[in-house]
């Protein structure tokens, strides 16, 4: 007994389906999506909005312009690590020695530099190579030998820490100087206002524009699809939003470049991650090895290239990081960048079981820890407190994880 | 008391096997799991396997899907020989295999899962709207009841799945499927569709080798029955002229075994009540 009239599109027609259709409906079916746990980002944005306002009225200048592109520039480097760690998050397998293998990146840059007087892009590039061997290396060892990939990074956080401290000899701390390009990359490079509106405009532009095809040919294949005024108004405020930050960063130093590549990085991830074949066998690994196994897909490839992105990510932020403090020293990658960059992955929303997530999640986690890692040293909260705050907030994140999940197995959504 | 050939199972006779195996060994460790198999399927047949737990149907299933090889023994396609290394291989030879378990996973959605290792579109960029699209063509020539193929493979019911499943083996238009006990874990009606299933899959002139425990269903749909025993050729049957008594003796071993005389012991208990 439906009240509907015939069904429209080549998807919809089962009756027990509830559709919704049109932008009203569309709003109230992601209303219904979030209470079936299916939260997606919302936790985290929540958590942001949270985290500013408490900062903010203990010291106003949390959300000042100035902070904030400090900000932007402190959260790239371990947030190019966090994509990393979000890849092997997804296969349900965990990469420890991130943090080593991005002090290694800097320790090679460093010494190649200033004792072997290699060029930059010679130093840049041999740095990432040895992230990649590395990577290579622990997906060769998991393949071959089935250890647990938290043995094997684990094995990797201590050996790749010495080779770190071996490069690096008796002095301990190698000065990159301020005039090579990277630091500048790092440290003084902003996008001219007009260049950082530009890139806005123009990206909400396309990204808006192939939704509005791609919705024109599902529905030439009828097909059900977003309703235009849904997708307009999405790339409206979207575009609202990004401008009014844009606008806020450029009233001191701008929209950072490195903050820039680091977005592109995440964009390039989730492309990858939802539109490449490469993606969806990634999901599927994550999801049922054996199933993937079955289906075709050459898992040990997979294994393997995610652990080598993983490292490369790594050796990647490593770089960026001892560019940003034009410094390579025993503790570049030491200290809290491995945990920062786990629980930034995880606090975004990847899931440590395996199979679900998305590259902005490394975006999102990253800016939290960074923000709340900013406000206390605002506050000049002693770093022990910061330690056990972050600790506090990776373990709420990690119990959301489990709570959503186990509110998809009630929803039939798991 | 093997291949009494029949009128019908005649026409499939003459036409050459699709698949054939010939002295098909395995072991595990010390277990002899398969010693000298042979087995065919034609194009446009039914072959049922059937043994009991242990006879090794799973792992014959196993080495036609490239999960393991023989030891020895051979394997000949369209009557030239060929070996099975992998599932791609498998798969690239025109065999589909639909697992006990539906290896589906969980966390992607319906459209994912048929076309998962077979995407359309380019590497590089997936073309999501075509494999929609077809899913949906799919389901619908198996008459699926499926509400929608952008929802998780968790949130279906075992008989959705097993359509996922079976559906999902169609995708690369093999010429053989095998399908490894469909209907274990399915309904009275969900049964007889996916029977029916087997059947349009037979007149679609695919070979189609059926593992089942349930004899109802081998009878009812099955052209020949291939029995095995403790990793061995047992006889193989053509279904129209055999009792499920002959079936069950070819299965335990021997004329005299528990299920007989659980069929005498009941038949005399309704003689005895009848007689009262």
């Amino acid at each position: 007994m439906t009240t509907t009239k015939a069904p429209p599109t080549l998807d919809h027609h089962d009756e027990r389906l509830l559709t919704t259709t049109g932008f009203t409906g569309e709003l109230r079916g992601l209303w219904s999506t979030v209470r079936g746990g299916d939260i997606g980002s919302l936790p985290v944005i929540i958590g942001l909005i949270l985290i500013s306002i408490v900062f903010q009225t203990l010291n106003p200048y949390f959300l000042s312009s100035a902070n904030l592109v400090n900000l932007t520039l402190e959260s790239s480097a371990v947030g190019t690590i966090a994509i990393g760690i979000v890849l092997v998050l997804l296969l349900g397998q965990i990469d420890l020695s991130v943090g080593s293998i991005s002090g290694l990146a800097a320790a090679i840059v460093g010494v190649g530099l200033t004792q072997l007087h290699w060029p930059l892009l010679l130093c840049i590039i041999v740095a990432i190579v040895a992230g990649a061997v590395t990577g290579l290396v622990y997906g060769m060892l998991f393949v071959r030998f089935g250890v647990p990939t938290f043995v094997i990074t684990l094995a990797g956080l201590l050996g790749i820490l010495g080779i770190q401290l071996y490069i690096l000899g008796a002095n301990g701390s190698i000065n990159i100087p301020f005039d090579t390009w990277i630091v500048q990359f790092a440290q003084q490079m902003f996008l001219p206002p007009v260049v950082a509106y530009g890139l806005v405009i123009v990206a909400v532009t396309l990204s808006t524009v192939a939704s509005l095809a791609a919705a024109r040919k599902r529905r030439a294949v009828a097909l059900s699809s977003p309703s235009t005024a849904g997708i307009v108004v999405r790339g409206a405020i979207l575009l609202i939003v990004l401008l009014g930050i844009t606008w806020y960063l450029n009233t001191t130093r701008g929209v950072a470049l490195m903050f820039v590549f680091f977005l592109a990085l995440v964009l390039v991830g989730n492309y990858a991650l939802t539109r490449t074949k490469w993606g969806r066998s990634v999901f599927a690994v994550g999801g049922n090895v054996e199933a993937a196994r079955r289906a075709g897909i050459r898992v040990n490839r997979i294994y393997v290239s995610v652990f080598v992105l993983c490292s490369t990510l790594a050796a990647v932020g490593g770089i960026l990081a001892a560019a940003r403090l034009a410094s390579a020293n025993v503790s570049s990658g030491g200290g809290d960048t491995n945990l920062n960059a786990i629980a930034a992955a995880v606090i975004g929303g990847t899931s440590l079981f395996g199979g679900r997530g998305s590259a902005f999640s490394a975006l999102l986690g990253i800016l939290v820890i960074s923000a709340i890692s900013s406000g206390l040293t605002l506050l000049s909260l002693d770093s022990s407190i910061r330690f056990m705050i972050t600790g506090a907030v990776l373990l709420i994140a990690v119990i959301i994880d489990s709570l959503s999940r186990r509110s998809r197995a009630a929803h039939g959504r798991a | 008391m093997s291949d009494t050939i029949t009128s019908s199972a005649d026409a499939v006779a003459v036409a050459a096997p699709m698949l054939s195996l010939r002295g098909i060994n395995k072991r595990f460790g010390a277990v002899q799991v398969l010693s000298e198999i042979d087995l065919d399927v034609h194009p446009g047949e039914v072959v049922a396997l059937v043994g009991d737990n242990g006879a090794g149907k799973s792992t014959l299933v196993k080495i036609l899907a490239g999960v393991y090889q023989p030891d020895s023994g051979t394997m000949s396609w369209n009557g030239s020989s060929v070996s099975i290394a992998s599932p791609i291989e498998s798969q690239e030879l025109g065999i589909a295999t639909v697992y006990q378990d539906l290896a589906l996973c969980d966390n992607l959605d319906v459209v994912q899962n048929l076309f998962l290792g077979r995407e359309t579109g380019s590497p590089f960029a997936l073309d999501e709207r075509d494999m929609e699209k077809r899913s949906w063509e799919l389901l619908r020539q198996l008459s699926a009841k499926i509400p929608s193929v952008r929802i998780p493979i968790a949130s279906l019911s075992g008989g959705q799945r097993q359509t996922v499943a079976i559906a999902r083996s169609l995708v690369g238009n093999p010429s053989v499927v095998i399908l490894d006990e469909p209907t274990a874990a399915l309904g009275v009606a969900q049964t007889a569709e996916v029977l029916n299933l087997v059947e349009r899959l037979r007149e679609n002139g695919l070979g189609v080798l059926l593992i089942s425990h349930n004899m109802a269903d081998v009878q009812s749909v099955a052209d020949r029955i291939a029995v095995l025993r403790l990793g061995r050729n047992n006889g193989t049957f053509t279904a129209a002229n055999v009792t499920y008594e002959d079936i069950i003796t070819a299965i335990t071993g021997a004329a005299e075994s528990a299920v007989t005389r659980r069929a005498e012991a009941t038949a005399t208990r309704a003689s005895e009540e009848t007689s009262k």
